[in-house]
């Protein structure tokens, strides 16, 4: 018994040691604000959660460079970074974390499968959460009025998706293939409505996971139906090898992807393999926005290359702070009713909420590649 | 097309890949009894490795034909892998030779988790592209299609098994591995000596890893410091499906395990009208290696012996 | 009352008071946070001390036992949220969930009770998978589990008008939600010790020992071996159900990629590196494995303290040092930290 008590005790101590969390204070006489980002900083995902936070990092460094004056105080906005790993359970328990570390608002998470359990604990927290990449509907359908994100949610990006490719592209015939995860599954059923609902029809329905490179029978037993178009819910690293692996079949077909395709990486992995292919991103190309390009050269000057989300994040941030400065306030229970009259031009397009904290009349882009390079196609306003 | 022929075709590429593998698995099955779970994190360095070596070349030297290149990537890797299988043979193995099964087991874990990590510290968390240096020939066959890639790894595949299976079979060392695996004790007594036989054993089994992971990195076009992971556990459970410790058992359930989830994948959706699809293709893979297990509790080819304590 | 019967309840009186005061001590002192992490790590010594039954206990070397957490978690989201828009009552669930999960035990033990070590072990990895592949594929055609999105706002435990995510009002003071937790937990996790105490020193645990340490003589001793291994994998599987329900009402929120493989060796790590088949063993290796890879976030900030600048990421250090911890404890001691008489003893045995 002894022993276990010392167990106890023993990491208590170390427990101790290890948190010295810093909590909000006075510096001279600016207040200090902190805010939270959070996204996966390790694991498969790990380059796209640097990015987001590289996104963040760069409106707040604005912000504070500009200066902030809420309530008659100058504000020094402060970030907490935290890594969710894309884990459920961890992103609960950073949620927690920064709750504790008193954060007056939250960028992220990066995945909705962490999206969505964390936002329990900040709406519990009445603290305001803005995603910059969760797509998942059930987000944002859980009701808590913390929740907000600033990228169209898969039912939007789906349905210009499924219609794109039935009346633009002309596909009568179209195979989609999933890799089971919270946004491609998400995404692929989606697009499957749309394309029934344009006449489309869905010849094959396959699946694969996010660890998977080995596409080849799904491929051949699509090509079999000999599909006009294959559209691929998931992520760049399954997308490249799958477009490899059609050319390698020697399938004719188009192949079309969301948001976790149209991604330097993809032309990167896929090689020559890559030219013609099409992805959806949501939102306006950078080059048409207009503060698009000055963003760019901004983040690449301080970060390096773009690799997908840091935009929305960055908007993100600039929503968040816009709607203190309405307040006059950073405390989360004068600022938060300010949220849905957020009215925001942003880098990714026009920023408003709808009841839920959708965006709403989000775009979506087509891009497709061409020499080796994504190029922009056509913006779509989507319906809802 | 032919899509019988095609599925055909995938399913042996993709066995070949997990058999060689999976040889790795079944040598040091066979003699330690232990389940080397850092195996497939062999070949993960093996892959990253070779691709360090050939994506420099690729920059350095444009101009030499890909399958120099794809060589020089291999010569590098092979004694890399090599000296890790020895060293964690020694380090982490070697100690707990006597402990109950479950230590080394653990320690294989960690081995492998320590090694996804170092990768991941030296090459990123990229997904690294493999460069298109090598021909990118297809040729028809009775209406399906095969490149050169899948010609190379099925020839290189087969010749390898063949190599292994005469050193196993006719030299000396492969005859005290043979000793070895059937009693450590007695071999010792004969002169063997069996610390050689098992370094020998874990070298041999990394230099197959890392033709495999070179050979995976080149057919998919990429590598990451998460692919051996998923590649080492379907490979073990070919190991075992074939009859774990017997080399010929982790040719045929390799090949087996590939065809099962080709033809799963490729036919099942349409055998079960939909109900079942190509996302039920880990279950269909799992459940004969079930059901093979349950009515022949040592695998297709293992020798029904008594476990001993 | 004897005097070392006297210290006996001391020694219990002040552990009792120290794991009241626990979660208090630890919120004034590092934050709310880890209060919830320790919530989470009674969980896992839940999971652990049931994978003990069947691994350190009965010796079957079982990688799918994560398949009966997913069934608890799964059974209390099933009934307690408004996926099927039912909400009925914790008490009501949690032993449901529990006894189908035991169910479960037997009907995958069956099949495997001829095969040993190494072969059990990929079957019961089998298992686990198969069942994380059906839970993230069921939602056609018929939505059963909501595929890959998960189960959403799952009811949190709820006795009478006390709610364990809300905050609650007591004699003055305030108790939040993950203090509640952690008492319910925490009364939880000493009747499964409780109870894994009178196993072990029960004709049953004995016989288990037997089974664990030689199959053929055990049951030439007139043991049942195939009622007992089926029992110990019963046991198990309702243990790791109880704590799915219990994870999925503390979350919220469940999907299948919570239920993955490595989860399963995580939790067997634990065991093992504490040492299997030693209650405290167990529950040390429990606590240590949740705790120390989140201390270890803490790293990046001593690094700034120390250089000023962060050189090795913090979360890329931390799993390294988790699997070099790994290695180092089996090689130095292979018995587990806290190892129990008889195992060190076997240790020492094998070593002379």
């Amino acid at each position: 018994m002894t022993r276990h008590t010392l167990g106890f005790a023993a990491l208590a101590v170390a427990a101790l040691v290890a948190g010295c969390g810093d909590k909000p204070q006075q510096a001279g006489d600016s207040q200090v604000v902190l805010i939270g980002q959070v996204s996966p900083l390790t694991g498969p995902q790990a380059h796209l959660g640097k990015d987001n936070e590289n996104g963040a990092r760069l409106a707040l460094d604005e912000i504070n460079a500009a200066g902030l004056t809420l309530g008659g105080k100058k504000i020094v906005l402060e970030m907490r970074s935290e890594d969710d790993a894309a884990d459920p359970k961890t992103a609960t328990t950073v949620a927690q974390k920064l709750v504790d570390e008193g954060v007056a608002g939250v960028i992220g998470h990066l995945n909705s499968g962490a999206t969505i359990p964390a936002s329990k604990i900040y709406a519990d927290a009445g603290i305001p959460q803005i995603s910059p990449s969760a797509t998942a509907v059930a987000y944002t359908a859980s009701g808590h009025k913390t929740a907000y994100r600033v990228m169209t949610n898969d039912a939007q990006q789906g349905s210009v998706l499924g219609n794109f490719a039935v009346t633009k592209l002309g596909a009568k015939k179209v195979a989609i293939i999933d890799d089971r995860t919270a946004y491609g599954q998400g995404l692929a059923d989606e697009v499957e409505k749309a394309v029934k609902a344009a006449g489309g029809e869905v010849v094959a329905r396959e699946y694969t996971s996010d660890r998977a490179t080995d596409f080849m029978a799904i491929l051949t037993s699509i090509k079999g139906k000999a599909p006009d178009l294959v559209f691929f819910g998931g992520m760049d690293p399954q997308a490249a090898p799958m477009m490899k692996q059609m050319k390698q079949l020697g399938m004719s077909a188009k192949f079309l992807g969301g948001d976790g395709a149209q991604t330097p990486k993809f032309i990167d992995l896929a090689g020559a393999d890559a030219e013609g292919a099409l992805a959806s991103n949501p939102g306006l190309p950078l080059d048409a926005m207009p503060g698009g390009m000055s963003f760019k050269s901004k983040f690449e000057a301080k970060y390096g290359k773009i690799q997908n989300y840091s935009p929305y994040a960055y908007d993100a941030m600039h929503v968040l702070v816009e709607a203190m400065k309405r307040a006059d306030s950073s405390d989360p229970a004068k600022y938060l009713s300010e949220l849905p009259k957020t009215d925001y031009q942003g880098v990714t397009g026009h920023i408003r909420f709808d009841t839920k904290g959708d965006i709403t009349g989000g775009a979506v882009t087509l891009y497709q590649v061409k020499d080796g390079k994504w190029q922009t196609l056509e913006t779509v306003q989507s319906g809802d | 097309m032919d899509i019988f022929l095609q599925q055909l075709i995938n399913g042996l590429v993709l066995g070949s890949v997990y058999a060689l593998v999976a040889l790795g698995y079944t040598m040091v099955y066979g003699i330690l009894e232990l389940i080397n779970f850092a195996h497939g994190e062999i070949t993960m360095m093996g892959a990253m490795v070779a691709l360090a070596v050939i994506g420099a070349l690729a920059l350095a030297a444009p101009g030499l034909p890909g399958v120099l290149i794809l060589g020089a990537g291999l010569v590098v890797a092979i004694p890399v892998c090599m000296a890790l299988g020895l060293l964690i043979e020694r380090v982490a193995y070697r100690p707990l030779r006597n402990a109950p099964r479950l230590a080394p087991l653990i320690t294989a874990i960690g081995v492998s988790i320590i090694l996804q990590n170092i990768a991941m510290l030296i090459w990123g968390k990229q997904y690294i592209p493999f460069p298109a240096i090598l021909p990118q020939g297809r040729h028809e066959v009775l209406g399906a299609t095969i490149s050169d890639t899948q010609i190379a790894i099925l020839v290189l595949a087969v010749l390898i098994m063949l190599a292994l299976i005469l050193v196993v079979q006719k030299t000396r060392l492969g005859r005290a591995m043979r000793a070895t695996a059937q009693s450590r004790q007695v071999a010792s007594l004969m002169g063997v000596d069996v610390n050689r036989v098992i370094a020998s054993t874990f070298v041999i089994g990394s230099a197959l890893a890392a033709v495999a992971g070179v050979m995976v990195s080149a057919y998919y076009g990429l590598a990451h410091y998460y692919m051996g992971f998923l590649l080492g556990l379907k490979a073990f459970s070919a190991a075992v499906l074939g009859g774990i410790g017997n080399l010929g058992g982790a040719m045929l359930g390799g090949l087996l395990l590939g065809l099962i989830e080709s033809f799963g994948a490729g036919y099942i959706g349409d055998l079960t009208g939909g109900f079942l699809g190509s996302h039920y293709q880990d279950v269909f893979a799992f459940f004969v290696l079930i059901a093979v297990l349950v009515f022949r509790p040592s695998g297709l080819l293992g020798a029904r012996v008594v476990e001993r304590a | 009352m004897s005097s070392a019967l006297k210290s006996r309840w001391l020694g219990f009186g002040l552990l009792a008071l120290g794991l009241a005061l626990l979660p208090f001590l630890i919120d004034a002192g590092l934050g709310r946070s880890w209060v919830r992490l320790l919530d989470l790590a009674l969980l896992y010594v839940m999971l652990a001390l049931g994978l003990n039954i069947v691994v350190g206990y009965a010796g079957l070397l079982d990688l799918g036992y994560v398949a009966f957490y997913a069934l608890g978690a799964y059974v209390y989201a099933w009934l307690a949220s408004p996926h099927f828009g039912l909400h009925l009552p914790f008490w009501a669930i949690l032993p449901l969930g529990a006894a189908l999960a035991g169910m479960f035990g037997v009907l995958l033990g069956a099949p495997t009770l001829r095969l040993r070590g190494d072969y059990l072990a990929i079957v019961t990895l089998g298992f686990g998978e198969i069942i994380r592949i059906f839970m993230n594929n069921l939602n056609a055609p018929f939505n059963l589990t909501n595929g890959p999105q998960g189960i959403n706002l799952i009811d949190p435990v709820r006795l009478g008008s006390v709610s364990l995510s809300q905050p609650l009002e007591l004699f003055g003071y305030t108790f939040t939600g993950v203090h509640l937790t952690y008492y319910l937990f925490l009364l939880l996790v000493l009747a499964v010790i409780f109870i894994s105490m009178r196993l072990e020193n029960s004709r049953i645990g004995r016989a288990w020992v037997a089974i664990r340490e030689d199959e053929i003589a055990a049951a030439a001793t007139g043991i049942n071996t195939r009622n007992l291994k089926l029992l110990a994998f019963a046991m198990g599987a309702t243990f790791g159900g109880l704590a799915g329900g219990l994870f999925a009402s503390f979350q919220g929120f469940i999907s299948p990629e919570s239920f993955n493989l490595m989860e399963s060796i995580m939790i067997l790590c634990m065991i093992v590196l504490g040492g299997m088949g030693h209650i405290p063993g167990v529950i040390f290796g429990a606590l240590l494995l949740t705790l120390l890879p989140e201390a270890l976030r803490y790293t990046g900030d001593w690094q700034r303290n120390l250089f000023g600048q962060i050189y090795v990421d913090p979360a890329d250090l931390r799993m390294l040092l988790f699997g070099i911890a790994l290695v180092a404890v089996m090689l130095y001691r292979p018995a587990g930290l806290i190892p129990s008489a008889r195992r060190r003893q076997e240790f020492a045995d094998a070593k002379g």
